[in-house]
């Protein structure tokens, strides 16, 4: 019927118009490029005081990346943040510095020093009470400290079932909550920036970036990225079907727990006790990418804290969680 | 993604494998019906069948459809897909989902839209940049009202192409009668509202007939499955064949030696050397150099970032259009447009509303309501306000001019949406059809004689002052008294009572919403008219509509206005009562009535609050007198 007939004359035609039509058409990642430089340049053109989450992490090095392009030959007229739970990889730490020195950006690193204070960590409190204190709570601090009216977070639509429902510019009231059956239409692109005082918007260049175009990007690119995401022999402990590498003297060994060395690397980067790595030989980008086209399973398997119960996402987006 | 790599075995060329990745074409569909019709099963069911899901996503929703779940035992597929808790826990589609997929011959977007009438306003923002529609009908049903509804939002956003899947076909027996007659039936629907190419398919999303494959259920066609009827439909890229257009996003000054506009081609191409225009200015220059995400250009197409760099130093900002000096993008204050409402508060005629068209902004009222469409005939109806979802054909007018093109040529040009001033939300998304009148023949004629000129004649700034409170306040009583005060310290000024101007310039008004808004319209470009002639203008007005005071308010420069809260409890007023009139509007003699049955919006930021139970009505006056000393310096 018609969809096969269109495509046969397609096929005739090729020669002529297809060949111009290709010049005229952007390719698959350059077209991804293009639309998150296009959101950056919004948030710099329309708010007063934005600022871009950096996490360190392949997504938020990417979007980095796009915003140094937006505003080339300047440099973005915005400052990096990085909240720091004091818990992330050696290695992050190591990364983020160097970064924000190579790319001669304001790194601000805010940690919440009364979380600090308690002694909140992962072992002591659990990944859902850690997550909210120091991640979550710690954020709202430093968006309310520096009265941050815009901030960009590298969150893609296809990482999560309550993340493929939101905008690209996300309305966050006085309390930070996002309302997810009450959110601005977006028709064209043309995102509504107006806000009262005290809300803020939380925006994602890459909301329509897949985990695979990311790491094409990267490729592409030749972004540096943690070597945490290069398998490497570092010492495991397999708890609760998550295998934990041991960065630190902090992880409490449980008896007769003993670190094996294991070829491993990461998918996604957080808290190290709560993001599980994979058994992989993956060393390089071109290597991951391969390896990615194979797997059967998501991104986020990894992450502890998102299996607590069914919505859990989404309930901590609504409490502020990026 | 799972997908490739099923049927061309592990691949080892990761140079190969990107390349043919990113040629590969892209379609973005909206998927659209009323509840019920099974949209999120048959994306889901999609998805599955096309290994686009990952195990533990599969697998979590194994879990869910213990407790969710509608299909017995089985899966429930649209667990896959419906995000939000709500949405699980009733059932339904509440906002559209954006879901991710590839197959070996295409990359596909699939914008999952609500089906509940109550959120049909969420579809726009999908609709807006998909490439065909994905018309989901129940075969039990038939078309619905929503199915209409949608396919009005659809072809008002231009989409012209439509995949009809009519659903549930195991229902109905694999019935070809039932599917014929709802093809031809939607046809008809369709053909009348301007959608061009209708290609049905007869589908199950429960049992998978004719989803990726033909299971035997209709023998009687032997068309394409919907995967493939996605895979083959033509996209048509917009703006390919546009003129060239940028919208300023940006002006990139880093250091003095580069100045550099940014923006997204909306259509057209532009290429190095060649003549542009900027639009507002009408000013001509020529393309030195194109920088692209990666680097110098010779050449952008439509959809790409770029910063561009002109031979001559023009001024150019954001709002403004670049475009071809050839085909020179045009400028307009005043427009017919279509326009779909998105906000529970109806649209009022003559309010001011924010506007935002490419990277333009600026205040717009609606002048005209023409028509509202009756959904279910596609009938026109006479109306004087929009409702949410309404659909309707108006008249706007702008507080400048923009440049813009007819929606049919450019949907990046032509398309807008407005936003409420006073709770900023989007209420409404429109589409240009034409410009009413070019506005170069309207431009503000520019006298020898200006504002400044007269102030500077009669030594004062002008401003107004802007009484607003309940009725019995005692606003007149203050303005009175206020502006006998500032004529002993000899300012020229004027008063502006709201009883006295009902007797003249706005005896044609009663108190309804819309009659109150235009009142305030009338008094304020009154009051703009006498500061532009040096006048200190008091104005005594309930004025109970914030979005109203600050339409005033943006009508005069920056600190000209001053909002003054005459502070009275309503018992107070009532109390005092000294036309009578609260009594009357308890009684019900009196509809409409401010604090009665009718909103006084208490101003949020005013610049003086005056407290009359606290102050005299010589302290209230000696208090605004006070404020404009510390304020200005009286003399320019």
């Amino acid at each position: 019927m018609s969809g096969f007939k269109l495509e046969s004359q397609t096929a005739r035609l090729c020669s002529g118009r297809l060949e111009e039509e290709r010049e005229m058409t952007l390719s698959h990642l350059d077209r991804l490029e293009s639309e998150s430089i296009h959101i950056i340049r919004e948030v710099a053109a329309e708010f007063r005081n934005p600022v871009m989450l950096y996490s360190i992490g392949k997504d938020s090095t990417a979007m980095l990346h796009l915003a140094c392009k937006a505003f080339a030959p300047g440099k973005p007229p915005f400052p990096l943040l990085h909240v720091d739970t004091t818990w992330k990889f050696k290695d992050m730490i190591r990364f983020r510095d160097e970064t924000a020195a190579r790319l001669g950006l304001d790194l601000i690193v805010h940690v919440n020093e009364e979380g600090v204070a308690r002694g909140i960590g992962p072992f002591s409190h659990g990944s859902r009470m850690h997550t909210d204190i120091m991640k979550t709570q710690a954020l709202k601090q430093a968006l309310d400290r520096h009265g941050f009216d815009a901030a960009f977070g590298g969150a893609r639509r296809d990482e999560e079932k309550s993340r493929a429902k939101e905008r690209v510019f996300s309305l966050r009231s006085a309390a930070h909550r996002w309302d997810p059956k009450n959110q601005r239409p977006e028709p064209w692109g043309l995102y509504n920036t107006q806000l009262v005082p005290g809300e803020s918007v939380r925006v994602f260049p890459l909301s329509n970036w897949t985990e695979l175009d990311v790491w094409h990007y990267i490729y592409r690119e030749n972004i540096p990225v943690v070597p945490l995401y290069f398998s490497a022999t570092r010492p495991v402990v397999k708890r609760d079907g998550l295998l934990i590498v041991v960065d630190d003297d902090r992880l409490p060994l449980e008896p007769g727990e003993t670190p094996v060395g294991m070829p491993v690397r990461f998918r996604t980067l957080g808290c190290y006790p709560l993001t599980g790595a994979i058994e992989s030989d993956a060393a390089s980008v071109p290597d991951i990418i391969l390896e990615l086209m194979q797997t059967r399973g998501s991104e986020r398997q990894g992450r502890a804290i998102d299996n607590d119960q069914v919505g859990s996402m989404e309930q901590k987006k609504q409490e502020g969680y990026f | 993604m799972p997908a490739g790599a099923e049927s061309a075995g592990p691949p080892t060329d990761v140079d190969a494998v990107l390349e043919a990745r990113d040629g590969k074409d892209q379609l973005r569909f909206i998927i659209c019906g009323s509840v019920d019709d099974g949209k999120s099963t048959l994306l889901g069911r999609l998805l599955h069948e096309s290994k686009n899901v990952f195990e533990d996503q599969f697998a979590a929703a194994e879990v869910e459809s213990r407790t969710y779940g509608t299909q017995g035992s089985a899966v429930d597929l649209a667990l896959l897909i419906d995000g939000l808790q709500a949405e699980r826990e009733q059932g339904i589609t509440i906002d559209i989902a954006h879901r991710y997929f590839e197959t070996d011959r295409r990359r596909f977007i699939a914008v999952d839209a609500p089906g509940h009438e109550q959120y049909t306003r969420n579809m726009a923002t999908g609709a807006s940049n998909a490439d065909v529609a994905l018309i989901l009908v129940d075969a039990r049903k038939g078309l619905l009202t929503q199915t209409r509804r949608h396919s009005h939002v659809i072809a008002l956003i231009g989409i012209r192409r439509v995949i009809l899947a009519v659903n549930k076909m195991d229902l109905v027996n694999y019935d070809e009668g039932k599917f014929s007659s709802i093809v031809e039936e939607y046809r008809v629907t369709a053909g009348e509202m301007g959608i061009e190419e209708v290609t049905p398919v007869p589908v199950s999303a429960l049992t998978g007939e004719n989803v990726l494959a033909a299971r035997g259920g209709t023998p009687w066609y032997d068309g394409p499955t919907l995967l493939e009827l996605l895979e083959s439909v033509e996209v048509r890229r917009d703006g390919m064949d546009g003129k060239f257009r940028l919208p300023v996003q940006w002006v990139n000054r880093p250091h003095p030696d580069f100045r550099g506009f940014s923006g997204t081609v909306a259509s057209g191409y532009v290429e190095r050397g060649m003549d542009v225009v900027a639009s507002l200015s009408g000013r001509q220059s020529t393309v030195e150099r194109i920088l692209g995400p990666s680097g110098e250009l010779e050449r952008a197409v439509p959809g790409q970032a770029v910063t561009l760099v002109l031979a001559d130093e023009i001024d150019v900002g954001r709002g403004d259009m670049i475009g071809d000096a050839e085909h020179p993008p045009e400028i307009a204050d005043h427009f017919a447009v279509h326009l779909i409402w998105m906000d529970t508060q109806p649209m009022l005629p003559e309010r001011h509303y924010s506007i935002r068209l490419a990277s333009a902004a600026g205040m717009a009222q609606i002048t005209d309501l023409t028509h509202r469409v009756d959904i279910d005939t596609g009938g026109y109806l006479a109306a004087k306000t929009l409702d949410l979802n309404e659909i309707g054909y108006c008249k706007i007018s702008l507080d400048r001019a923009v440049p813009f093109d007819p929606y049919s040529e450019s949907r990046q040009t032509g398309g807008f949406v407005l936003i409420d001033r006073v709770t900023n939300a989007t209420v409404g998304a429109g589409v240009i059809d034409f410009a009413l009148r070019r506005a170069s023949n309207i431009s503000w004629r520019q006298m020898n004689v200006d504002k400044a000129a007269r102030s500077r004649a009669i030594g004062q700034e002008p401003c107004v002052l802007w009484l607003t409170g309940l009725s019995g306040a005692g606003k007149s009583t203050i303005a009175d008294r206020l502006e006998q005060k500032l004529q002993a310290l000899d300012r020229y000024t004027y008063l502006l009572d709201g009883d006295n101007v009902r007797h003249g310039l706005n005896k044609d008004l009663g108190f309804t919403d819309q009659d109150r808004v235009e009142n305030i319209r009338r008094i304020a470009e009154v009051a703009r008219l006498m500061v532009d002639a040096g006048l200190i203008v008091i104005v005594s007005f309930i004025s109970p509509f914030r979005s109203e005071r600050e339409m005033a308010r943006a009508l005069v420069e920056e600190g000209e206005f001053v909002e003054i809260h005459v502070d009275t409890p309503l018992e107070v007023c009532e109390a005092r009562d000294p036309k009578g009139l609260y009594a009357k509007a308890r009684k019900g003699d009196l509809a409409n009535f401010t604090g009665v049955d009718s909103p006084y919006e208490t101003p949020q930021d005013p610049e003086l609050r005056i407290d009359t139970t606290q102050l005299s009505v010589d302290e209230a006056a000696d208090m605004v007198i006070a404020y404009l000393e510390s304020t200005r310096t009286g003399v320019e």
